[in-house]
């Protein structure tokens, strides 16, 4: 197993001074995701919190080849690019020997909802490259409207909180199963407070032939409205509630990575949260009852999957 | 810092100077509280350094050697989540401020 001193002594792909949020989740997951493999990487970036932070012209926080990308199409310009190498080593113009990982990266905007149809068509052509999602749940860095992946009862800016309504009326969007669903190699979910789990699933995904994709929760206190030095504690605690299971399904095999001891309710997640305040107002105690009911129907119908 | 225009950028504005962004210092965010190491009651166990998303710990060698304020914004992850019963890293008050941002 790594060790964080082996880690630190890697060298930082990512590097400081990049203009994201205090206490922001990002940095975290890709920390250990760069270092899940030691090829040299060429990262296709959709727009979103990542590439807006790291690239405020005419700096780069990248200590790698990175190709920025439109909202919708960064999985394509990885398999484009991933297609290019192909050819290129078929022609003799890149040696047999020289490995080269590429990855795409997207928050829940990019992957969740406008780039849904380039990541589709990248898996289902079966490209040799990795997707690394990181979801905050909203588009955090045009002021925090609501995507796919806001969960039920959160105020955002487009579904705001009021005297009409309890937030965001529809539930998440389960893009993992989507995913699942195009039958590819390796598939899993993470959360950075767990970073020997994370890094364990990067490594898989990297070393895994055709396409694999990570989605890994990520902590936004801007957007989320929690005082941001508790941001770990709030990633276990989805952890604990089951709002964020981790597993990972690969060859079409699920298997869960993380079961609490004693499954907390969802209560315990919503708390600490602004966004989700007006939830304790009488009127809107359904949505309470409805969040955690589907949060248990999604937990147990894990736990079969996981069974077969 | 000086604007570069059409004729010195490169074709596409590529940036081929990786990793220059180290040149903004973003500590210069920071208000009102910043982390304090305590270097004999830190158990090296590297959790500050895996959970600071400003890349703000020095590491030198294989230890943990304290805080590089030129980026730490002072959110205080490193001292919730450092381990021991007495805490290696604390936040404590801040009032001086560096006065720019820029290392150029």
């Amino acid at each position: 197993m790594a060790k964080l001193k082996d880690l630190a002594a890697m060298e930082d792909r990512l590097v400081a001074g990049h203009g994201m949020c205090l206490g922001c989740g990002i940095p975290l997951i890709f920390r250990i995701v760069l270092r899940a493999t030691e090829d040299p990487l060429i990262i296709a970036n959709a727009t979103g919190c990542l590439e807006v932070c790291t690239t405020i012209f005419p700096r780069t926080s990248w200590n790698v080849t990175w190709i920025h990308s439109a909202f919708e199409n960064a999985a394509s310009t990885i398999a484009g690019v991933e297609s290019m190498y192909k050819a290129l080593k078929n022609k003799g113009r890149i040696p047999e020997d020289k490995k080269i990982k590429f990855l795409g990266v997207g928050g829940d905007g990019g992957t969740y909802d406008i780039g849904l149809q380039a990541l589709s068509g990248a898996m289902e052509r079966g490209h040799d490259i990795v997707y690394v999602c990181y979801d905050n749940n909203a588009y955090a860095n045009t002021g925090g409207q609501r995507s796919s992946a806001t969960p039920l009862g959160a105020s955002a800016t487009t579904s705001p909180e009021g005297t009409q309504s309890p937030g965001k009326l529809q539930r998440k969007k389960d893009l993992t199963k989507i995913l699942v669903a195009h039958n590819i190699p390796y598939v899993a979910q993470a959360s950075p407070n767990r970073w020997q789990d994370l890094y364990k699933k990067a490594q898989k995904a990297f070393e895994t032939e055709g396409p694999a994709f990570l989605n890994v929760l990520c902590f936004c206190p801007t957007e989320w409205k929690y005082d941001e030095s508790q941001g770990i504690r709030l990633a276990q605690t989805a952890l604990d509630t089951c709002v964020w299971p981790l597993y990972e399904v690969e060859n079409g095999k699920y298997k869960i990575n993380y079961i609490p001891k004693e499954k907390k309710p969802v209560l315990e997640w919503i708390k600490p949260q602004g966004r989700f305040r007006h939830l304790f107002k009488e009127e809107n105690a359904w949505v309470l009852e409805e969040y955690q009911k589907q949060v248990d129907e999604d937990w147990e119908e894990l736990n079969k999957l996981a069974k077969l | 810092m000086k604007k570069e225009t059409w004729k010195e950028l490169t074709i596409g504005t590529i940036n081929l100077d990786a990793g220059n962004s180290v040149k903004n210092l973003t500590g210069t965010w920071r208000s009102g509280k910043k982390p304090q190491f305590i270097e004999e009651k830190c158990i090296q166990c590297f959790f500050c350094w895996l959970y600071c998303p400003h890349s703000a710990i020095l590491v030198e060698g294989d230890e943990v050697k304290g805080i590089n304020y030129d980026y730490c914004t002072g959110c205080g992850m490193c001292s919730v989540e450092c381990p021991p019963k007495e805490k290696a890293i604390i936040m404590v008050k801040e009032e001086a401020k560096l006065a720019e941002g820029d290392a150029e």
